[in-house]
């Protein structure tokens, strides 16, 4: 079964990288007019396109709610694999991401005494290619069309994904990686403080080994951080040219 | 840590899916010389060791070979002569495409550093990568990425230093040699070392033609990969692996689904086989009813065959060979016992290894010392036709021991054309002989490596069970008066034993297995080396141990009166023997006795002695015999096989004589609980990991593995039912022939040959139903109690240790099916090779003990064949063949076949099955005379035929063939689960 190595002697992982390395990261905010806020992020080959409406009125009236109502719809396209999958709508797959990412953002939005705090936010998110990290993928989107749309938020959510494999932590799996049994752990981490809002462990890793690979996950979202932070911060600058 | 460019590569795989992959590029691959300017920075390098110079290369240089060298030459590049050598990343891809078993080679060379082998990831730097061209082949582009790399160190080097790439392509290294880069033939370079003459030897024959062309020899052209995918697909081939018989180097079988039925297709002959060797993947045609041939009864020894070919005039022997080729193709038989036929269209996998043997001494030509000349060489495997070598050195070869590996088998070669690898000794040599049984059935044999034993607790010797730390989780056994029962100089003692009397009237019986898994933690590289061996390998005079011996015959040793870690069985069962309760726990124990099987009868058998010991045993053996009771009532098999031992004198090589084992009731005793122990063990485990348990079963044999035994022993006026193992069981009892009392051991020995093989599997893989255990008659089994030396047993202790919840920090291994399904065909292949060896062994140590006697002992016929017959000697426990006539033309037999009743009948005697004759044993010597194996030679002495019986005397002299025949050891028959389970 092992026609490769997954990370080779000579410390070399498949595609080329050493373990503690990114793959190409490129991501851009306000690709879409329509939408109130919008993003579109590639990693690798994974490339991911977000859409947030919102926040707007409710469209129910959910008193007992304290703070806003985030829907997430989470589609993989039928053509962002290799192998063609029509029927992806109801997938429990699918529902089961998108119930992960609402909770990993909904504690992370300020609602302050009345600020947005009965407000609904649809985020709707797609995939259009996968090669594996596509939940992290989706969830640095989200954080960026979130701040395009203008939803406070107390901080970036950043979300990397690691590995363990013989006795070196990998960070950002692809799709050959994720799919040759290395157990893959999500991290999503607010920067500023440190604090961790998601952890998802695809297949099982060794207590012992969680420690490093959860540090390395970390450091990823550092580094994610940065990048998201800059992305910001020009759209901010080519958005301030226009306005002016 | 620059990732330059990112770019997709797309592949094709199975049913067209595009797979679209990322490859960066890097500017941080570094060429790995020392002392490299402009690589100051990297940390991995060649060992320094200054690169050599030579006749054809007059600068310092390093060697780069391509693919297709190290796929062919692997021997050459093994030798030490081959160190600065650079690997490249695509070369390596290649090769592990091409062949696992060469690439782990290549690897092993890699990873010892006084080699220096470095890999350059050249398909991972910038300056190296280049992109195929339209219309080029991805072996061109390959070929023109090593030209690149090539190209990229000589420019790299500046001149100083070159890289000079060895390719056996022609096109290869004439583009190489147009573009300016030094480039050689292996052939080349290696005849321009002028330390290491013998290397030329070891350069295999790749693609040399015409190189039979005395034989003229021609055998059908195999046919193209696409053709065989094409006929495999629409019905026409079937794909099977080649499995020559023992007795006939010219039959062959395949097992193969033939229009949806599974079948075994035999391949006879020659021409048919194709050049398929034993073990090939190879793809079948079948033939057409009309030439459809029955299972051959005869035994042709490829050595003795073409031992008279070659003596004859050469010129005429293929007519020789002709003629006792046809011996086997006398087609007589009826037209239902055909069988159906096949013969090979082409091979889609070789599966060849590095082949032991010797040289043929007939075949090597005097006065030509130093030149090169071709001798053929015979494996010790019968089933491997002899192979053609070239070499220089064949006056020196002549008696030893060598390996061989086969190049290649071109259509006009009679033989396979291989190449010398190394000497390993004399032969008859104890140490010698017994690596190349080790090497034959792929033992490792090698001691531990440092890395290994950096596993083992850094106490050493002194290690000792500490409270603090071991008895978290542990229950407190040592106030239990457990004892061991084990063979005299048993040392790695995985079990041990207790047995009291419980307050209610029921007893609580103990078994406590070694925790070998509380010192062998999953995946580091100890428990790794023990996978790899898979179990411990019991040989005549040495054991080949799967743990290192700290841990194996000390540690986890359940010795006496020192305190153990053991994980125990713990029951509760009523003074009739049904078990009312059962409990898992690891434990910490203090062995009371390290008994003997014979102290421990000893014990038994005497009445007045009531220490708790002897008490726990009483109440043992007592429990142990109506455990038995039932196992037998429903339907387990008590079979035999003819187990010897040899007594050795000190510090000799040669056996003084050989003995029978016995078995005496405390064998039963312990083999009852370590069985009992198994089966609940199995259940437990089972019950948690229902999809990933390790489990062993034994299949129900096919009836038709007993058709001919039934039959026979219908005509001693006896039956036997195997429809169900309860009858097989009750039929056996009832065979027994008052005047002839060994005739039931007989029988017995004979059903166990009728029996499957009994293997490991993994629950998730087989339906329930068939987890049977025949042998045993238990619906589920496993091994857990003999974890020093057997790793199935270190997975089922993993998996209990889960399972009863001591291990919480379990990791996917134990529960993912695909390993546990890889590792029970490792295991299997393990254990059975293991056997084989062990087996072997004894083979080696009959004949040694043979050596210079001839022997008249009583043997028992069973086996009947066309030319001869097999014979049973129950003194020594050995198989032997008798040859029905004293040359190989069956015309001169005295005795002419009745294949109705199946006997062999001449005037004066007929020869038929379980008949009780007499035989002369003596052994023929390897490397005296012609014959390549030390083999036995078996003799009819009574009933006395004409012809061919002869006194031992005469026997002795008479040199050459006249009525002998081959034996073969079958000492300790298939398995017997109960007694292997305390083989020690």
């Amino acid at each position: 079964m092992s026609r490769f190595d997954i990370v080779s002697p000579e410390g070399l992982r498949v595609d080329g990288r050493r373990p503690p390395e990114l793959r190409r990261l490129s991501c851009r905010t306000g690709v879409f007019a329509q939408a109130d806020g919008s993003a579109y992020i590639e990693q690798g080959n994974t490339k991911c396109l977000v859409a947030v409406y919102g926040p707007r009125e409710p469209s129910k009236r959910l008193l007992t709610e304290k703070g806003p109502t985030i829907n997430v719809e989470y589609n993989v396209a039928s053509f962002s694999s290799g192998e063609r999958k029509t029927k992806m709508r109801k997938d429990r797959r699918l529902m089961e991401i998108a119930s992960v990412i609402k909770q990993t953002f909904e504690p992370i939005i300020c609602y302050g005494q009345n600020v947005a705090s009965r407000s609904e936010i649809d985020v709707n998110i797609q995939i259009l290619q996968l090669d594996g990290g596509a939940l992290h993928a989706a969830i640095n989107a989200t954080t960026l069309a979130m701040i395009d749309a203008g939803v406070p938020m107390r901080d970036f959510v950043c979300a990397c994904s690691a590995g363990w494999y013989k006795d070196t932590a990998l960070l950002d799996l692809n799709h050959l990686e994720e799919s040759a049994d290395v157990p893959t752990l999500t991290v999503g981490l607010l920067p500023k403080s440190g604090k961790v809002t998601l952890l998802s462990l695809e297949s099982r890793l060794h207590l012992d080994k969680f420690q490093s690979v959860l540090e390395l996950a970390s450091q990823g979202c550092e580094r994610m951080r940065d990048e998201l932070d800059s992305t910001i911060r020009k759209a901010t600058q080519e958005l301030a040219k226009t306005a002016l | 840590m620059l990732k330059s460019r990112a770019f997709v590569r797309k592949t094709k795989r199975g049913n067209v899916i595009k797979v679209v992959k990322e490859h960066y590029l890097r500017d941080d691959i570094y060429c790995g010389i020392p002392g490299c300017p402009r690589c100051a920075s990297q940390t991995t390098t060649i060992t320094q060791t200054p690169p050599r110079t030579t006749k054809l290369v007059p600068t310092p240089h390093y060697v780069l070979p391509d693919t297709n060298v190290l796929y062919h030459q692997i021997d050459v590049m093994e030798h030490a002569a081959f160190v600065n050598v650079i690997i490249l990343q695509t070369v390596l891809e290649e090769l592990r495409h091409r062949s696992k078993p060469v690439y782990d080679r290549v690897r092993a060379l890699i990873a010892e550093p006084a080699r220096s082998f470095y890999v350059f990831s050249n398909e991972h730097s910038r300056e190296t990568y280049i992109e195929r061209q339209k219309d080029e082949s991805p072996n061109d582009r390959n070929d023109r990425a090593i030209r690149t790399a090539t190209r990229w160190y000589n420019e790299h080097l500046g001149g100083a230093r070159k890289v000079v790439l060895i390719t056996d392509d022609g096109d290869n290294r004439r583009k190489a040699l147009g573009e300016g880069l030094p480039a050689f033939h292996v052939r080349q370079y290696v005849e321009s070392l002028a330390d290491y003459p013998e290397l030329i030897d070891m350069v295999a024959n790749v693609a040399e033609e015409d190189i039979d062309a005395e034989s003229r020899y021609t055998y059908p052209e195999h046919l193209s990969k696409s053709q065989i995918l094409a006929g495999l697909k629409s019905g026409a081939f079937h794909q099977g692996t080649l499995n020559i018989s023992q007795h006939n180097y010219l039959e062959g079988s395949i097992f193969a689904k033939v229009n949806g039925e599974e079948m075994t297709v035999m391949i006879l002959g020659r021409e048919h086989l194709n050049r398929g060797v034993q073990g090939d993947i190879v793809a079948v045609q079948m033939l057409p009813k009309s030439e459809w041939k029955a299972a051959v009864s005869v035994v042709i020894d490829e050595e003795d065959v073409e031992k008279e070919d070659e003596e004859a005039k050469p010129t005429t022997a293929p007519d020789e060979v002709a003629a006792a080729e046809s011996a086997m193709e006398v087609d007589s038989a009826p037209v239902e016992e055909l069988k159906p036929t096949g013969r090979i269209v082409g091979i889609i996998k070789r599966n060849w290894r590095a082949y032991c043997g010797t040289i043929d001494k007939t075949s090597v030509r005097e006065g030509q010392a130093g030149g090169m000349q071709p001798v053929f060489f015979w494996a010790m495997d019968r089933r491997i036709p002899k192979i053609r070598i070239r070499t220089r050195q064949a006056a020196t070869l002549c008696g030893q021991r060598v390996v061989v590996a086969i190049d290649g088998w071109p259509k006009n070669a009679r033989y396979p054309q291989g190449h010398y690898v190394r000497t390993l000794g004399a032969v008859g040599d104890a140490a010698t002989e017994t690596e190349v049984l080790l090497l034959e059935h792929d033992v490792p044999f090698a001691p531990f490596s440092p890395l290994v034993l950096s596993f083992l607790p850094v106490e050493g010797e002194k290690w000792e069970v500490d409270d603090e730390k071991h008895l978290h989780g542990r229950e407190d056994f040592r106030g239990l008066d457990i004892c061991s029962i084990d063979p005299p100089g048993c040392t790695d003692i995985d079990d041990a034993l207790h047995a009291r009397k419980l307050p209610n009237g029921n007893y609580e019986v103990g078994v406590h297995i070694a925790d070998v898994s509380n010192f062998v933690k999953p995946e580091n590289a100890m428990d790794l080396e023990a996978q790899r061996r898979g179990t411990t390998v019991y040989l005549v005079d040495k054991r080949i141990d799967m743990l290192p011996s700290l841990l194996g015959t000390n540690l986890c040793s359940l010795r006496s009166n020192v305190d153990r870690l053991a994980f125990s069985c713990i029951w509760e069962v009523t003074p009739d023997a049904k078990v009312k309760d059962v409990r898992y726990t690891k434990s910490v124990i203090r062995s009371k006795a390290s008994l003997t099987y014979d102290a421990a009868q000893a014990r038994l058998d005497d009445p007045n002695l009531d220490d708790p010991v002897t008490l726990g045993i009483k109440a043992l053996n007592m429990l142990a015999k109506k455990l038995r009771a039932q196992r037998i009532e429903r339907g387990a098999l008590t079979l035999a096989s003819p187990e010897i031992r040899f007594k050795m004198e000190n510090d000799q090589q040669d056996p003084v004589d050989v003995e029978m084992k016995e078995l005496k009731e405390t064998n039963a005793l312990v083999e009852e609980f370590m069985l009992l122990a198994n089966i609940y063990v199995a259940k437990k485990i089972q019950s948690v990991f229902p999809e990933s348990s390790m489990l062993r079963r034994h299949p129900r044999p096919p009836p038709s593995n007993f058709e001919t035994l039934t039959k026979a022993v219908g005509e001693l006026g006896l039956t036997l039912d195997p429809s169900t193992s309860k009858t097989l069981a009750d039929s056996l009892d009832r065979c027994v022939l008052p005047e002839e009392p060994y005739i039931n051991k007989l029988i017995r020995i004979m059903t166990t040959r009728c029996m499957m093989q009994a293997v490991y599997f993994c629950s998730g893989t087989v339906p329930e139903q068939e987890f049977w255990h025949y042998g045993l008659a238990s619906e589920i089994y496993t091994h857990f109690t003999s974890p020093i030396r057997r790793y199935a047993d270190l997975v089922v202790h993993r998996l209990l240790a889960a399972a009863i919840g001591y291990d919480k920090g379990y990791s996917s291994e134990l529960t993912d099916k695909v390993k546990a399904t890889e590792m029970c065909n490792v295991l299997n292949y393990r254990h059975r090779m293991a056997q084989q060896a062990s087996r072997s062994s004894v083979e080696l140590f009959t004949n040694r003990y043979f050596k210079g006697k001839v022997v008249e002992e009583e043997a028992y016929v069973i086996r009947v064949m066309k030319n001869g017959f097999s014979v049973l000697i129950p003194r020594y426990g050995i198989e032997g063949y008798v040859y029905a006539s004293p040359t190989s033309s069956p015309s001169a037999s005295p005795f002419t076949y009745d294949a109705d009743t199946n006997r062999l009948v001449a005037p004066s005697a007929t020869i038929q099955l379980f008949m009780k004759v007499t035989v002369a044993v003596t052994v023929e010597e390897a490397g005296q005379a012609a014959a390549q194996r030390s083999k036995l030679v078996v003799r009819l002495v009574k009933p006395f035929v004409e012809g061919l019986s002869g006194t031992p005397e005469e026997a002795a002299k008479k040199d050459g063939k006249a009525g002998v025949g081959s034996a073969r050891l079958r000492a300790g028959a298939d398995e017997r689960e109960g007694k292997r389970a305390k083989r020690k």
